[in-house]
């Protein structure tokens, strides 16, 4: 019992300089708790360990532990020694004094000494106060013994000493009694429930964890609890320990009786601030503090829970833990202009065996606040979330914490929200059931196009890669279909404990031009950039080109320029240099073009003969509804194109790919619209159209949408009376999207126009490779709406006439280069030694 | 090696030819140039063949070998299949620092070879221009 957590060996001691010979500055920290030790730890790293002779007082004989983990040592699941954050022997090798057991009495602001239990006097130059907090033990009778420490059977819970004190007494007690129905008294409860005692828990409040939950989550809580086999008291308090030498029970308020012979008070903390009472400085509810954690005496600081900052006093680690960050860059000069400006407090926690992830606010105070719950009583699931002015401004997960990464972010970062607010708390996605970041296995593919795991991932974090663009590169997670891109994101989040920079490069619109797309845009007019290396040697920072960053310039520059663009082929992705789609072994694919998914007898027969003329080795009809054929060496592309006679497909580029279409009302009893002639007009428009990523369009002639176009980038339906629906922003690819729609317009004509708008906008505004799918939901349906129908912006002639440059830019590419090539060796193989094609033949 | 000195060599020695076959060995038509280093020079082409930051494939002593221009002007030979899943090099992209591999965008340094995402590194080879021809060392 009286070991000494962290402690060191007995007959080791530590030298130390004399004082007279050290010139530098004194640092005394009265609190060797979690503020007290982490600021030590953020001093040092600042070199403060140069700067100052630093003097730790801890009340406690231990070293440094973590103090959130005294539950599950209650509970029996942690080892004490493994909660140990410092030993004795790393202030000693950091040469920090600490004086552990040693109370500090009162300070002597004038004279800057503090003195402290044993009598002794130490004199400091920058005092710093990390008191933290107590149990508060509320006031009833017969809670204390003569003497006026706790009747024997009575504990708090917040140090170590108290946790081994009940831990030893769940030997002999079999009945507890738990008073405070807050976190740390439902951990108790659990945690005495595990070692077999029969337990009763008092809350004064009508609904547990009042402080953090709504009374509908607190009434779930409790029967989550209560399944446990814990009794529940709620809305009354104790008024009277029974027992004269010990716990023999509790009397509450209305008068029931309870039998215990353990009862532990976890009514809540109270902040220490005795000493900075008794030295004189400025109290409240704990000792206040500036922005720069300053009490209103200049040389005194106060942080963590005996802090009081703007009015907030923090019962969590997380804001001790930026007080301690903000406090070393003041002290040791790192940023000597350093302030903390408050914490928005988000906690993820297990109760009682429950999730629990709470953050800001947990139910509406205006009027025009949006209010989302999800309340599933049976299962023990309670969701909710507030918004403001489209911002989460709190959240409440109760039994279900799968999307607190993704709501931790929108809440600190204030990310932009889904439409539909129901995906914040709900994966409407697809039907799978999606795990949280947290309760993944680590060997559990992330990147399937990668092959990159959530361990993987997790390792790039311990390496050092500090932002999720680094972590991206490192493992190529995220950079082939790009789907995993966010739950990336979530699982970096989660790995770096939200210790992520932001990439500046996210907003880039390619990685070798610091620029977002707008501004990118406006310097290649303005500087009339016309070629990949012109933009690299007036934009790259030292005029450096960038291989990742050419494709998606040669894409932009195409649309900025349409003919007038200045071409180079090394520039291009080979896809683009050879028009074909490249295959695994180096062959390429040749698909022709189909539009509307229309063709003849005399095409096929075309297709049939250059299939064997060539030995095709697999023909295949494509989900774009044309034929694609397979396994085509380099070489004999411009000689295939030339029999085939026919353009370019383009299923090969980020582009405009393909139009699918039913057979419309000419033939299908059922149609109301001429589906297949507008598919066919389409495709004939937009042809060969490059954009940032491929767009893959599709008409249907009813709503029982049998060529998918409520899942394209531009779907339309003919619903009847002449009238078509355009949906925009649908996807059935790594990603499953409904398209959202974005009008419903009266003729064939305005559903061109406005599919040409549409494409504009997003070939204007999208980053490189962002598919519609993501782009909608970015931009909103509602501004796309306002721009493209309304022309709130002013822009739609522009859009129209830019996207008549590229359609009047449009050049078969099979025609032009089959004849002609662009470069010298254009379509020589790459791969001279080994027979092309590898793949069988079917 | 000097490169005037290798300029009189070849000057004489080469004929610059079109047809020059692929492969031909250039010790037989420069038999004491200046150090080769270990391996043996090979003539595989011109460097005209290759346009500016694009690379090409070609048969060196019997290895295939791919070799790239760069923007700046300077050559690089490398192995040509890539090794992560042998996708064809020649066909990748460049910039001053890097090859991509068209496949699946591994990224190999051209000073030393080695993967900046994780791949096995390539090897490579030495190269340089002589009277517009591409000699090879394999």
């Amino acid at each position: 019992m009286t070991a000494i957590l962290g402690g060191r060996p007995q007959g080791l001691t530590v030298l130390h300089m004399d004082d007279e010979l050290d010139t530098r500055g004194r640092v005394v920290v009265v609190g060797n708790g979690m503020a007290g030790a982490r600021f030590v730890e953020e001093l040092l790293e600042r070199g403060g360990g140069e700067q100052f002779r630093i003097t730790v007082f801890g009340d406690e004989p231990h070293g440094n532990y973590n103090r959130i983990m005294l539950s599950p040592v209650l509970a029996g699941e942690e080892h004490e020694d493994d909660i140990v954050l410092n030993s004795h022997d790393w202030y000693a090798d950091n040469g920090v004094h600490l004086r552990a057991g040693v109370r500090v009495e009162r300070i002597d602001t004038a004279a800057k000494v503090v003195y402290s239990g044993d009598g002794t006097a130490t004199p400091y130059d920058h005092l710093v106060l990390a008191t933290g907090s107590y149990s508060f033990i509320p006031p009833m009778k017969g809670v204390r013994a003569d003497d006026g420490g706790l009747l024997p059977g009575v504990y708090g819970f917040r140090t170590i000493d108290e946790t081994r004190a009940m831990l030893a007494a769940t030997g002999s007690c079999t009945r507890a009694v738990v008073m405070g129905g807050g976190l740390l008294g439902l951990e108790a409860a659990r945690a005495l429930h595990g070692h077999g005692l029969h337990v009763e828990l008092v809350h004064a409040a009508p609904y547990l964890m009042n402080a953090q939950l709504d009374p509908e989550a607190g009434a779930i809580l409790k029967k989550s609890v209560e399944s446990l086999g814990i009794t529940v008291h709620l809305d009354v308090f104790a008024s009277e320990v029974i027992g004269d030498d010990r716990v023999r029970g509790v009397l509450l308020a209305d008068g029931r009786q309870i039998e215990a012979d353990l009862l532990v008070v976890a009514a809540g903390v109270r902040p220490h601030t005795d000493v900075a009472v008794r030295s004189g400085l400025e109290v409240e509810r704990a000792i206040i503090v500036d922005d720069q954690l300053r009490t209103d005496d200049p040389d005194i600081y106060a942080i963590g829970e005996c802090a009081q900052h703007r009015g907030e006093v923090y019962g969590l680690v997380a804001p001790a833990w930026e007080h301690a960050k903000v406090l070393a860059d003041v002290l040791t000069g790192t940023d000597p202009d350093a302030e903390y400006h408050g914490s928005r407090t988000a906690t993820k926690l297990k109760v009682a065996g429950v999730d629990v992830a709470v953050m800001g606010i947990n139910t509406p105070e205006r009027d025009d606040d949006e209010f989302l719950v999800i309340s599933e009583p049976k299962r023990g699931v309670h969701l909710s979330v507030v918004i403001r002015d489209d911002k989460l401004v709190g959240a409440t997960l109760l039994g279900d914490t799968r999307k607190v990464a993704f709501l931790t972010q929108a809440f600190d970062r204030g990310a932009p929200l889904p439409e539909e607010r129901i995906r914040l708390l709900v994966d409407l996605s697809d039907g799978a059931e999606e795990v949280g970041v947290a309760e993944m296995p680590a060997d559990s593919q992330v990147c399937n196009c990668n092959g990159v795991s959530k361990g993987d991932l997790c390792g790039a974090v311990a390496d050092g890669c500090t932002s999720v663009g680094a972590v991206m590169d490192r493992t190529r997670a995220g950079k082939g279909c790009g789907s995993c891109k966010s739950l990336v994101k979530q699982i970096v989040e989660w790995a770096a404990d939200g210790d992520v920079t932001e990439d500046e490069s996210a907003s880039w619109y390619v990685p070798g031009i610091p620029m977002a797309k707008p501004q990118l845009m406006t310097a290649i007019r303005e500087q009339d950039l016309r070629s990949v290396s012109a933009v690299f040697a007036a934009l790259a920072p030292g005029g450096q080109e960038d291989a990742k960053s050419k494709m998606g310039l040669t894409s932009l520059l195409r649309m900025v320029w349409g003919s007038d663009y200045e071409q180079e082929n090394d520039a291009k992705f080979i896809n683009d240099r050879v028009h074909g789609n490249i295959q695994r072994d180096g062959t390429f694919s040749v698909v022709p073009q189909m539009k509307g998914g229309v063709t003849t007898p005399a095409q096929l027969r075309k297709i049939a003969d250059v299939a064997e003329k060539y030995e095709v080795p697999m023909v295949k009809v494509t989900g774009g509804q044309r034929i694609d054929l397979l396994g085509v060496r380099k070489e004999d592309l411009p000689a295939m194109w030339d029999d085939l006679g026919m353009p370019s497909g383009y299923a090969y580029g980020k582009s405009f790919r393909t139009v699918k279409t039913c057979v419309g009302s000419d033939f299908c009893r059922f149609g109301l619209g001429d589906s297949t002639q507008l598919g066919i007009d389409l495709e004939t428009r937009f042809q060969g159209i490059e954009s940032p990523a491929k767009m893959k369009l599709a008409v249907v002639g009813c709503p029982r949408n049998c060529a998918e176009a409520y899942v394209k980038d531009v779907g339309v339906v003919a619903v009847g009376n002449g009238k078509w629906e355009v949906y925009v922003g649908g996807a059935a690819g790594a990603t499953i999207r409904k398209g959202d729609l974005l009008a419903t317009v009266d003729s064939p004509e305005a559903v061109i126009t406005l599919a040409g708008r549409f494409m504009q906008y997003y070939r204007e505004n999208a980053n490189w490779l962002e598919r519609t799918y993501d782009f909608v939901p970015r931009i909103g349906l509602e501004t796309i709406k306002a721009v493209l129908l309304e022309d709130s912006e002013g822009i739609v002639a522009d859009l129209d006439e830019g996207m008549q440059r590229s359609i009047d830019a449009y050049v078969d590419p099979w025609g032009q280069d089959g004849k002609q090539p662009a470069t010298p060796g254009q379509f020589r193989p790459a791969l001279p030694l080994i027979p092309l094609p590898k793949v069988p033949v079917r | 090696m000097s490169v005037t000195h290798a300029d009189s060599t070849y000057d004489t020695a080469h004929p610059t030819t079109e047809g020059t076959e692929l492969g031909t060995p250039a010790t037989e038509t420069a038999p004491n140039t200046a150090a080769p280093g270990r391996g043996v020079e090979h003539v595989v082409g011109r460097v005209s063949e290759i346009p500016p930051g694009e690379g090409r494939a070609f048969v060196a002593g019997g290895t295939q070998i791919a070799v790239f221009r760069l923007r700046d002007g300077s050559l690089h030979a490398t192995q040509a299949a890539c090794p992560h899943a042998g996708g064809p090099l020649a066909d990748g992209q460049t910039d001053l620092n890097v090859l991509v591999c068209p496949l699946h965008l591994y990224a190999y340094k051209w000073s030393d070879g080695a993967s900046t995402n994780g791949a096995p590194p390539i090897r490579l080879f030495p190269v340089r221009e002589v009277d517009g021809a591409l000699l090879v060392e394999v």
